[in-house]
């Protein structure tokens, strides 16, 4: 048995050992085959053998067997319960096991976790009796609230985590447990069930925080503190440092240094790292209010006016007024510290990253309270200018424009600069970037509501956000599907759906501009197996330059230019994987792009979109298999324009009879010209515009006739493909129609119809169409001659009157219609049954 | 505050490997709360919906992984270290974050970050509105914590059969999913606590 080895004894688990080096080896096949052969086996584990799997660790745990025997047991253990979806059952002794081992003083740290890991991986269990028992240390009770946290809240063990931890925090004793473990269980908590304080547990904690960010001590630790290491030569603690090296100039902060760390260092680090999100649990709209009373709340609103002026007057505030004020002046320390230059990489990464948090805190403060905002503001601005230009610390000028975006019009701060910076330079810089991508766009999207007046700057900005999309666009995809809805503008939209069909042309520009650009990494950006030299040579040709800078324009210009040369010169780069992906992520967004353009376009947009889809099917850039799908999106969005705005067809007739009249390889259109075909059969009436007249019908009937002779001419060969009979038969019922409705015509389409019944019924015809697409277009025409021989029942059926709608003419049995479709039926049938074979 | 965070195989890109994409670790810190369920074997169907989520991200980041890897050319064989003793760049290791909606699969809304190592993918899932350069970071530092305590690219070690070195590593860097501000000294400060009860 395989499995055996998972299970058995030390000689088979040594074994199991060596099979899993040998089948390792080096890289991707040590993960792929080792891990793959391990997973099999623990999950091929019957329940007979994992029953004695686990007598055997009851034993060892019960002898309080505390070695590597039971180590190598217990990790075999968690793989077997978490390589399976399906529950496994344990024996009941060994859970309590398990439990009991957790809370043994003298249990290795290797193990506790262990046990904590697999009741974990077990949870949610019914079979759990871990309590929170507070003659634990706190580690062993972080650990079990690891556990108690994983069990979904069924029998409220948040709340009781919650209170566990509580506990600890109102004892204030030194030898009580270290909080420093017990800290981020209460960050979880407040989390996961948000609400679960009483008031003045949320003071106590307010005040605790207030403690740990702002009065943390200036020295080093001791070698012997907090941790369980330590190291003979015991050191004279010095003082912290700054991150370049100088001696701290104020309070410990994230960015303080030294060689060791008192425990209430450690604690001022955890309670920065949960002040954001305990700010806005406990701020006047999170749900830690819903018991405050109203007294304190407006003490606390006057004080806080009074320690706008003079911040030493905070130490008198109410605890959670106080918070704030500490929390304003941690970031404002931090925004400080991060204009030092750090001596570690580590350093200068951190520095970035809580820059990021000081603005997000401050702009919950801002929220918060008013009063900070004039307060922040200078130092805002002055970061702004300092990161501004400096491509490492990109990343904060997004939580800067939020802060301006909420708060520039309360402050009268006339904040569109940060605005133009950020959409303009941004994306065309660092669209290579993916997390950036993926932060700027949900930016966008999450704040829509905050842009007000600013919208114009967004929406005026989406050729260069198109940047980030075309770079980026499997994350991105759904991002702006959502996003769309907001960018689309009736000024714009025409400029924006010719900027989508183009979307990956403008990948392999931006892949041309990376190139061409000297390199700021060490390592390229672009796929190097790709060689493009012509199209290299394309991007610098003087020639151009109008072209592909239009392409890469940072905003809407308002005009358009016809890219057809550029398609044709980067033709090489259109099989490469970016611009693939790009490709088959534009039926999605054009599909986003025309349910939200609808909503706002007026008559003479949906005209110009109808126009501008017609003359774009036969210009798009010849990605792989791009064309077919773009045709599928546009050929199902012409007839829903032609639905909202049915006077189209009359308006545009001349255009179409010009699309229908120079359809050059029309098989690789046929479902737009069937859709376009369909739309003039059905709105090129009376019925829908009073303009339409017999002459517009003459005409359209001999343009579509010419093509219907075109269709069924064209011999099938290599360089083109089939035509289908969907077109064939759209062509003959357009026909149809248009004759019943001139009835001069009707002599002609049924002697055009007959010739393609007995086409279709010819050998000849069947190489060009399949046996049942022949068979379709013999039937249609058979049933179009039919009607047509009784012209008024054709016009009846093939036009219907828009009364036709109304519910009466479908009940009522004397009415004209179910009259009508008993006679066409009965006619058709009776035709039918007179054909041969 | 982070969710959940994974350690999965990656298959490589352009290569006939039809394997599945296989969760080697996951440690979710705090179950969402579970539906009201009265019908039996509620706990059960619990867990089987946890585990297929954490599966269900897994596959997103290898493709999502897959396709950044398509798209900047990268050759298969960089999946492989040159020698167990190079040093990973984890600075140029693909990488990247995308969105999960409401309800799919996670009740709440979830941001992913993830980390393509060799043939390993590293994720955390994210609350919304999390600190990403943040977390960003710290995934990065978990890898690389990963790599050099675990010895994943010496040949013959296997993590599946080291949760505890992952555990003790997590709970140290990522206490609860909370993800903290460490500097330089407090990262080497943690490093060594960890190296003394987890002697390589």
């Amino acid at each position: 048995m395989r499995s055996r080895k998972l299970t058995g004894a030390a000689e088979a688990a040594e074994r199991f050992r060596s099979s899993c080096a040998s089948g390792g080896g080096g890289g991707g096949a040590m993960f792929s085959a080792g891990a793959e052969s391990l997973l099999h086996q623990a999950r091929e584990i019957q329940d007979e053998e994992l029953k004695k799997f686990c007598s055997r660790i009851s034993k060892l745990l019960q002898a309080e067997d505390l070695g590597p025997d039971t180590l190598d047991s217990l990790q075999r253990l968690f793989l077997i319960i978490s390589a399976t979806k399906y529950s496994r059952r344990l024996e009941k002794t060994c859970v309590d096991l398990l439990q009991a081992t957790l809370g043994l003083p003298a249990c290795p740290e290797q193990l506790q976790v262990l046990c904590t890991a697999i009741l974990r991986e077990m949870s949610p269990s019914d079979s759990l009796s871990l309590a929170w028992d507070h003659t634990q240390n706190s580690r062993q009770l972080s650990l079990v609230a690891s556990v108690l946290l994983a069990q979904g809240d069924r029998n409220e063990e948040v709340r009781a985590v919650g209170q566990g931890v509580l506990r600890a925090l109102e004892s204030r004793q030194p030898e009580g447990p270290s909080l420093r473990h017990l800290l981020p269980v209460m960050a979880k908590v407040v989390v996961l069930s948000p609400g679960i304080l009483q008031e003045d547990q949320a003071t106590l904690l307010s005040k605790r925080l207030v403690d740990w960010l702002r009065y943390a001590s200036l020295q080093q630790g001791l070698p012997h503190s907090g941790s369980f290491f330590s190291t003979p030569r015991a050191r004279q603690p010095g003082p912290i440092t700054e991150v370049d090296g100088a001696v701290a100039t104020d309070f410990f902060t994230v960015l303080s240094t030294g060689h060791r760390f008192t425990e209430d260092q450690w604690l001022n680090v955890q309670a920065f790292s949960m002040l954001r999100a305990w700010l806005l649990h406990s701020g006047p709209e999170g749900p830690g209010t819903l018991d405050t009373d109203d007294r304190s709340e407006q003490e606390g609103s006057t004080l806080s006016v009074i320690s706008a002026t003079s911040s030493s007057a905070g130490r008198l505030l109410p605890p959670r007024e106080r918070l704030r004020e500490v929390a304003f002046e941690y970031c404002q320390r931090l925004i400080e510290q991060s204009n030092r230059r750090a001596l570690r990489k580590g350093d200068s990464d951190l520095q970035k990253a809580c820059l990021v948090e000081a603005v997000l805190v401050l702009d919950v403060l801002c929220r918060q309270d008013p009063t900070f905002l004039y307060r922040s503001l200078s130092c805002l601005k002055a970061l702004h200018g300092r990161v501004r230009g400096d491509p490492a610390s990109v990343r904060v000028l997004l939580p800067l424009a939020l802060f301006f975006l909420s708060h520039g019009e309360a402050a009268a701060v006339d904040s569109e600069a940060v605005y133009q910076h950020l959409f303009t330079r941004i994306p065309a810089e660092q669209f290579h970037s993916p997390l950036l991508a993926f932060e700027f766009i949900q930016f966008c999207r999450d704040n829509l509501h905050l842009f007000g007046g600013h919208l114009s700057t967004l929406r005026l900005s989406f050729p260069n956000l198109f940047k980030f999309l075309a770079w980026n666009s499997p994350p991105l995809t759904s991002e702006f599907v959502a996003l769309l809805p907001a960018l689309v503008d009736a000024g714009t939209a025409l400029e924006m759906l010719h900027a989508l069909l183009d979307l990956p042309c403008l990948t392999a520009v931006l892949d041309l501009q990376l190139r061409s650009s000297p390199a700021p990494s060490e390592r390229p950006l672009w796929d190097t197996s790709l060689r493009a030299p012509s199209c290299l040579e394309a991007f610098r040709d003087p020639q151009f330059q109008g072209l592909f800078q239009y392409l890469l324009r940072p905003k809407a210009s308002g005009t358009t230019e016809r890219l057809a040369p550029l398609h044709q010169l980067l033709q090489p780069m259109a099989g490469c994987a970016r611009v693939v992906q790009c490709a088959e992520a534009v039926p999605t967004l054009l599909q986003a792009f025309f349910s939200a353009v609808t909503q706002v376009a007026d008559g003479a947009l949906i005209n110009q979109l109808a126009l501008l889809l017609l003359g774009r099917s036969d210009s798009l850039y010849p990605a792989p298999g791009y064309a077919a799908r773009v045709h599928s999106v546009l050929s199902s969005q012409f007839p829903a324009l032609c639905t909202l705005k049915p006077s189209l067809v009359v308006e545009l007739a001349r255009d179409l009879l010009e699309f229908l009249g120079s359809v050059n390889g029309l098989c690789s259109r046929a479902s737009l010209v069937t859709s376009v075909v369909w739309a003039v059969g059905e709105y090129l009436s009376v019925t829908y515009d009073r303009r339409c007249t017999v002459e517009q019908i003459n005409k359209f009937f001999e343009a579509l006739e010419a093509l219907l002779f075109e269709v069924t001419q064209c011999r099938p060969s290599a360089a083109l493909p089939r035509c289908p009979p969907q077109v064939v038969t759209a062509l003959m019922t357009t026909l149809t129609k248009l004759a019943s409705r001139s009835q001069d015509l009707i002599p002609r389409a049924s002697l055009l119809l007959s010739k393609m019944r007995t086409l279709a019924q010819s050998s000849a015809t069947s190489s060009t169409h399949s046996k049942e697409g022949a068979e379709a277009i013999r039937t249609r025409a058979t049933e179009l001659l039919t009607l047509l021989k009784m012209p008024s029942v054709a016009q009846f059926v093939l036009t219907p009157s828009t009364e036709v709608c109304s519910p009466r003419y479908h009940r009522d049995a004397n009415t004209a219609l179910p009259l009508a479709l008993r006679t066409v039926s009965r006619l058709v049938e009776r035709e039918a049954g007179l054909l041969p074979g | 505050m982070v969710h959940a965070f994974l350690i999965h195989t990656l298959r490589a890109p352009n290569t006939e490997d039809t394997g599945l994409c296989r969760v080697l670790y996951s440690c979710v810190f705090g179950a969402e709360k579970s539906p009201d369920d009265p019908r039996p074997h509620g706990a059960e169907r619990d867990r089987l919906l946890r585990k297929e989520q954490i599966l269900a991200v897994a596959r997103q980041v290898e493709s999502m992984c897959r396709l950044q890897q398509q798209a900047s050319g990268r050759p298969p064989m960089d999946l492989q270290p040159q020698s167990s003793d190079e040093q990973v760049p984890l600075h140029e290791a693909p990488r990247g974050a995308f969105r999960l909606a409401a309800e799919n699969p996670f009740q709440e809304p979830r941001t992913v970050v993830w980390l393509g190592v060799l043939s390993l993918g590293f994720a955390l899932v994210l609350d919304a509105h999390e600190n990403l350069l943040l977390a960003e970071g710290t995934l990065r530092l978990l890898a690389r914590l990963l790599l050099d305590h675990l010895r994943l690219l010496a040949p013959g070690t296997n993590l599946l059969l080291r949760a505890d070195r992952i555990e003790g590593i997590l709970t140290r860097f990522l206490p609860h999913g909370q993800l903290l501000f460490l500097n330089d000294q407090f990262v080497q400060g943690l490093e060594k606590e960890f190296s003394a009860a987890w002697p390589r």
